[in-house]
């Protein structure tokens, strides 16, 4: 199924449409505080935009650099070209330590991966513990936001499903459904054998994974089963804690509308002699997945992204469809950029194009990625490699053509103004157009008058 | 002042008073204006369908025919910004034209940029005894930072009240091809943007751009709205709006 075919359904969804208005809060409005609050906002946005510049460009060096550091303290580094090397590896990393259940803080590359899927297949049950991504998986759902993954969800919908699947009275408070949730998943956390999170930066100089949560579920996979996975993908790597101290200036503030968020785990290496909690093992599972083919070209920017999702909350077309419309794991402006580079073009033909080119993302990005202009790359690849649509390439084609020839051009126009004002009639409105269900399906359009300016002028100037 | 007037195409098919009230306002301002009758289109269909070539191809036309002025105008953010904010990456390896280019973005300005930063007239011709809401759009707002410069305008209008209507920086949802290409996702957003307009009382909204103009006049028509109107802002000050 196609995004527009998707979005077309999610339109006419009261429920997501009721959901999806919770995003002007802490995520819109949120954002706007916390930004006013900083009298240096600009310089931290430039800092934070040339931390990670740097970083991709001597990516190389700072990922030996952390391989070196974590290796150093304990931690195993694995090198996943694809997201099957990735699920080969964590179910090998398994099997190893005879795992039979795991426990998961929430993490997308993880979801890249279909990891979740691969355990279970392997044997090994997985629990999710992010609250909701622990929804989602009794409701057998993707995610559709990267920070917010149940936004899609109202309360009500929770209340049942916990009833359901819990086997308890319904609640309907979000603090008593909270308890719930965590009363069933303590047992999980102390019986499961292997911890996987994802990690928000990876930092070169100590050979650490972070985190960053709010709910206190990943620095409970981080240090209470005796083996811990951190998967993440290569361009999240930072070359200092110094560094990641200027990202979290903006990463809760974009992400959530939050000053600092609860909790921000940093994990270095295994548990130390004394040390009174900290997994045995510790592996890290660094992810090209795509990413390298970015490097050094027009879209090396997209790398930057620190994964707040303030593009989406922002986006008047998520706003109005949702993140499963998108079709994967990515969602909104940055979604209907790396859908296409990670999974084709070829599969992927409508996110590109399905953006008001607002630039409503690019100006609230905080390591400023113009997430339009990198949407019109992948559209301009879409032209050279004949993927659009032939109607659209040939009304492309003469378009350009007339816009070259001013007297043919302003005889069509001439024409054009002339025919459409008389289909408009009286009230000046076009009700119905042929072609232009499009536009016509949910507008009028206001009709033309009758001359064109240039004819007009014309007239004048003779005069 | 020699000013070259960018009609822009959409201007010139749809609303052709909306241009001359253009050239009224740059006139009253004491500005000598020629309209180059070859111009047809700044090219953005097209570098924003992913048509580089043929949207190079039209920015060159644009440069040969405006290079020439002190000042190009354009009663439109979304024609300015494509100039002068797309118009050097179009042409980023070709250094020499490049010049050309630049010196040619530094010169172009949306109306009420240039009425209020250059060209600084003391009064309007309009007058508009009702109140209004102004719709921000978006390539105006975001890459020629259009905020300020009509509302200064505007605020020099007799009998012009202006209330401001919430998310009025939102996108209206026309996206130029998107309007048609995902025409539901497209009108979902419109609605969203004439509830605010409805909710804010005014007799009419008034923007800078045609395809907003059209977006939301086409939408408050069909939802049963006949009665606030649609206005440029252009219109307006030059008092061409009857």
């Amino acid at each position: 199924m196609h995004f527009k075919t998707r979005a077309s359904e999610k339109l006419r969804d009261a429920k997501l449409q009721a959901a999806l208005k919770k995003l002007q809060g802490n995520f819109v409005r949120g954002r706007a505080e916390r930004v006013r609050e900083m009298d240096n906002f600009e310089a931290i946005r430039d800092a934070a935009a040339a931390i990670r510049d740097h970083a991709l460009e001597h990516l190389d060096v700072y990922l030996e650099e952390f391989e070196r550091n974590a290796v150093e303290r304990g931690a195993v580094v694995h090198w996943a070209e694809t997201p099957e090397e990735v699920t080969r590896i964590v179910c090998e990393i398994a099997r190893r330590h005879g795992v039979r259940k795991a426990v998961k803080s929430k993490s997308m590359v993880s979801e890249e991966c279909a990891l979740n899927e691969a355990l279970e297949a392997a044997g090994i049950e997985v629990v999710e513990t992010d609250l909701g991504e622990y929804i989602l998986q009794l409701a057998r759902e993707p995610p559709s936001h990267i920070v917010a993954p149940v936004v899609h969800k109202t309360r009500d919908e929770v209340s049942d499903l916990f009833e359901e699947k819990h086997h308890r009275p319904r609640k309907t408070d979000i603090g008593e459904l909270t308890r719930e949730a965590r009363e069933m998943l303590r047992s999980h956390f102390l019986s499961a054998g292997m911890g996987i999170t994802g990690a928000n930066f990876v930092v070169a100089e100590t050979g650490s994974t972070l985190i960053v949560t709010n709910e206190g579920n990943g620095r409970m996979v981080t240090t209470l089963p005796r083996v811990h996975v951190a998967i993440t993908g290569i361009e999240k790597v930072v070359p200092t804690l110094e560094d990641v101290a200027t990202l979290m200036r903006l990463l809760p503030p974009h992400g959530t509308g939050q000053t600092i968020s609860n909790y921000i785990s940093v994990t270095t290496g295994v548990k130390g002699e004394g040390d009174r909690d900290g997994p045995e093992h510790f592996h890290v599972v660094l992810v090209d997945a795509g990413r390298t083919k970015l490097i050094g070209g027009d879209l090396q920017p997209m790398l930057r992204c620190i994964r707040c999702g303030a593009c989406m909350n922002h986006c008047p077309v998520y706003q109005s469809v949702g993140g499963h419309a998108y079709g994967w794991v990515y969602p909104g402006p940055m979604g209907s950029v790396l859908t296409p580079i990670y999974i084709g073009l070829e599969n992927a033909l409508d996110l590109p194009n399905a953006a008001t080119f607002c630039n409503q993302c690019g100006v609230v990005c905080p390591v400023k990625i113009p997430l339009p202009d990198l949407m019109r790359k992948l559209r301009e690849q879409q032209f050279e490699r004949k993927l659009k649509p032939w109607t659209e390439r040939a009304g492309l084609t003469l378009w350009s053509w007339a816009a070259r020839h001013p007297a043919i051009y302003a005889m069509i126009s001439t024409i054009g103004a002339r025919a459409l004002a008389w289909i408009g009639g009286k009230n000046g409105l076009i009700h119905r157009l042929p072609f232009g269900g499009g536009w016509t399906d949910g507008r009028d359009l206001p009709a033309p008058h009758g001359r064109t300016f240039r004819e007009l002028h014309r007239r004048a100037t003779r005069r | 002042m020699r000013v070259g007037l960018f009609v822009t195409c959409l201007v010139d098919l749809m609303r052709p008073r909306i241009g001359f009230a253009a050239l009224k306002l740059l006139e009253a301002a004491g500005c000598e204006v020629v309209v180059p009758d070859t111009q047809t289109c700044c090219g953005q269909p097209g570098y924003n369908s992913g048509a580089r070539a043929a949207a190079k191809t039209l920015a060159r036309k644009v440069l040969d025919e405006f290079s020439q002025f002190e000042y190009v105008v354009a009663p439109s953010g979304s024609c300015a910004g494509m100039i002068r904010t797309h118009y050097p990456e179009l042409f980023a390896d070709e250094p020499a034209e490049l010049e050309r280019v630049k010196r040619l973005c530094d010169r172009t300005y949306e109306l009420t940029d240039f009425l209020v930063n250059v060209a600084r007239p003391g009064a309007v011709p309009g007058n508009l005894y009702k109140t209004i809401t102004y719709h921000d759009s978006c390539a105006g707002l975001r890459e020629l930072s259009i905020k300020a410069q009509p509302r200064q305008l505007l605020a020099k209008v007799p009998g012009l009240k202006l209330i401001e209507m919430e998310e009025a920086e939102t996108c209206c949802g026309f996206g130029g091809t998107f309007a048609v290409k995902f025409g539901e996702i497209s009108t979902h957003i419109a609605e969203r943007k004439c509830a605010n307009i409805a909710a804010s009382g005014a007799d009419a909204v008034v923007l800078g751009d045609l395809g907003c103009m059209l977006n939301i006049e086409g939408r408050l028509r069909r939802r049963g709205d006949m009665k606030t109107r649609v206005l440029h802002v252009a219109e307006v000050l030059a008092g061409e709006n009857t």
